[in-house]
């Protein structure tokens, strides 16, 4: 492991060799603060910290800056998801600034969806850096306290720095060696994509614990409960990069419609029952699209409730 | 080469409908292989033009003509005559031709094509983007592609995670350039080098920096 210590709560409780839990939301398409405060509020007894998504899937949203400064005030450790698609290593670095600002302790590196998936596909896109050289330029600005012109930084962010890994995508030869290249650039902490597909990411995990790549990074799981058959089949046939078995979008399907929700609850604890055993892993990212009610019932009947105090 | 795609008749017609004596001029290079600014295409277009003022009642002259390369000042003095003739012209080269022909003379000069890609021809009929001109190769450290021109998110350390099937997560017709990438790593045998980390890039010799000029000493003085 990295053998940093950051304030980040995260990390402490990684590091104490607990099963981590986080989840996220997504900020508002406006400005309004409460839809943030509610979700926090819905969860924040029940995970160690909560992602603020930056734009996803390139759709405009508040920035995810300002709901992390919501969340801090509100006594929610926040994780500052940052994508290179919309800013140039200025803007990237002054935001890191901006937010070390309110200590904000966690940073999730990103290159984001790209732009024509969104709101605004007649955008420009950026990506001055790519997601492993954001990950350098936290660990730089961390660990050197230097910026990546060379000047010296004055109160050097402290964070926990992350990255995602997909475990589904293409080409799979090189999904470990990938994983092991986020970690050279610095990730000491990887949320992975939603994993449906058990078999493979167990393959996967496997693979990394082969390498002894567990030891050097925290792999927490990503899972995302199914509201419908409906949402599987989309997320199968229309989401790049997702792997959503045949048999999972099979058993929602047999399941009558007003149910269909419930056994998707059921199929995303049943995940993460199974998962718990995996060696290697150190905890789960609960994505549930909006959907944050449903968290605290995951967390409970899969044992991970209470939260550890550190 | 440079890849060029001729802009739409109305379009065209909306830029040059006003003036009295119009040129179009092809440029037989580039743009010529890629069958939308030659010389043969100035020549269609022009008819196409002067169909559209008859059927619009408008009187204007098109005439058309064209040189090997609108980008260098020797090619243009057998044409000079019929320029100089013309009160606009319709210039069907690249956004660089038509930059020299505005530089060159003080006339209206219009854009017959919409500028697209440094591209290779595929096939006949089929030409794809490959380089950016970034002004800093590195070539050399992605097997022969180019993750600048041929990713969507020009990520240096790809593939990103919405690589499926060899496809990139922009469209399932287009191939993901890392996907090109590792295969050709495993082809050469060079897989180790997946792993080493590309160094953040220096883009002051891309659009970042200006514009960028190169001068070569040594020709000066001939
Ligand atoms: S690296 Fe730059 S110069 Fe080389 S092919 Fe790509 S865009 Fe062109
Ligand atoms: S899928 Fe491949 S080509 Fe497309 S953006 Fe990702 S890495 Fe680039």
């Amino acid at each position: 492991m990295s053998n940093s210590t950051t304030p980040s709560k995260l990390q402490k409780i990684l590091a104490a060799g607990h099963l981590g839990v986080t989840s996220e939301c997504g900020p508002p398409r406006g400005s309004d603060p409460q839809a943030v405060i509610e979700k926090a509020e819905l969860i924040k007894d029940y995970v160690d910290a909560v992602n603020i998504t930056d734009n996803q899937t390139s759709v405009c949203r508040m920035c995810s800056l300002a709901a992390c400064i919501r969340l801090k005030t509100l006594g929610v450790e926040p994780v500052l998801q940052m994508v290179t698609r919309d800013r140039n290593r200025i803007a990237l670095q002054s935001d890191i600034l901006g937010a070390a600002s309110w200590d904000i302790n966690n940073i999730l590196c990103l290159s984001g969806d790209h732009q024509s998936f969104g709101d605004h596909a007649a955008g420009q896109n950026v990506h001055d850096l790519d997601s492993m050289q954001l990950i350098q330029t936290v660990r730089m600005m961390r660990d050197q306290g230097k910026f990546l012109g060379g000047d010296d930084i004055k109160r050097p962010p402290q964070m926990f720095v992350g990255a995602a890994a997909n475990p589904f995508a293409d080409p799979y030869e090189i999904r470990v060696a990938r994983l092991a290249k986020k970690i050279a650039a610095g990730a000491e902490f990887i949320q992975t994509q939603c994993i449906y597909n058990l078999d493979k990411f167990e393959d996967w995990m496997k693979k990394v614990v082969d390498r002894g790549l567990h030891e050097k990074t925290y792999i927490m799981a990503g899972m995302t409960p199914m509201k419908s058959a409906g949402m599987a089949r989309y997320m199968k046939n229309r989401v790049p990069g997702m792997d959503v078995p045949e048999d999972v979008v099979k058993r929602l399907a047999d399941t009558p419609k007003d149910k269909q929700a419930d056994e998707g609850i059921k199929i995303c604890i049943e995940a993460i029952q199974r998962l718990k055993e995996v060696k290697g892993l150190s905890g789960f990212h609960i994505m549930a699209i909006e959907w944050e009610e449903k968290v605290p019932e995951i967390v409970k009947a899969t044992g991970l409730y209470p939260r550890p105090q550190v | 080469m440079i890849v060029g795609q001729q802009k739409p008749l109305e379009e065209i017609w909306g830029m040059i409908k006003d003036y009295k004596k119009v040129l179009v001029f092809g440029c037989n290079t580039c743009v010529a292989v890629c069958h939308q600014g030659g010389n043969k295409e100035a020549e269609i277009l022009a008819s196409m033009l002067k169909m559209k003022a008859s059927q619009e009642g408008i009187a204007i002259e098109i005439t058309n003509s064209g040189i090997e390369r609108q980008c260098e000042h020797e090619f243009f003095e057998q044409a000079e005559t019929i320029i100089q003739k013309a009160d606009a012209i319709l210039s069907t080269a690249c956004g660089i031709g038509v930059q020299f022909m505005a530089e060159k003379y003080p006339k209206p000069i219009y854009p017959g094509l919409n500028t697209t890609f440094l591209g290779a021809v595929e096939q006949l009929g089929v030409y794809t983007e490959r380089c950016q001109a970034c002004g800093q190769c590195i070539l050399g450290q992605t097997a022969g592609i180019c993750p600048i021109a041929r990713c969507a998110k020009r990520v240096m350390n790809g593939p990103c995670g919405g690589s499926t099937k060899g496809k990139c997560e922009i469209n399932k017709e287009v191939d993901c350039a890392w996907q090109l990438i590792v295969d050709r790593l495993a082809l050469l045998g060079r897989m180790d080098d997946y792993e080493k980390l590309a160094p953040i890039k220096d883009w002051s010799s891309d659009r970042a920096g200006g514009p960028r000029k190169l001068v070569r000493e040594d020709m000066l003085n001939e």
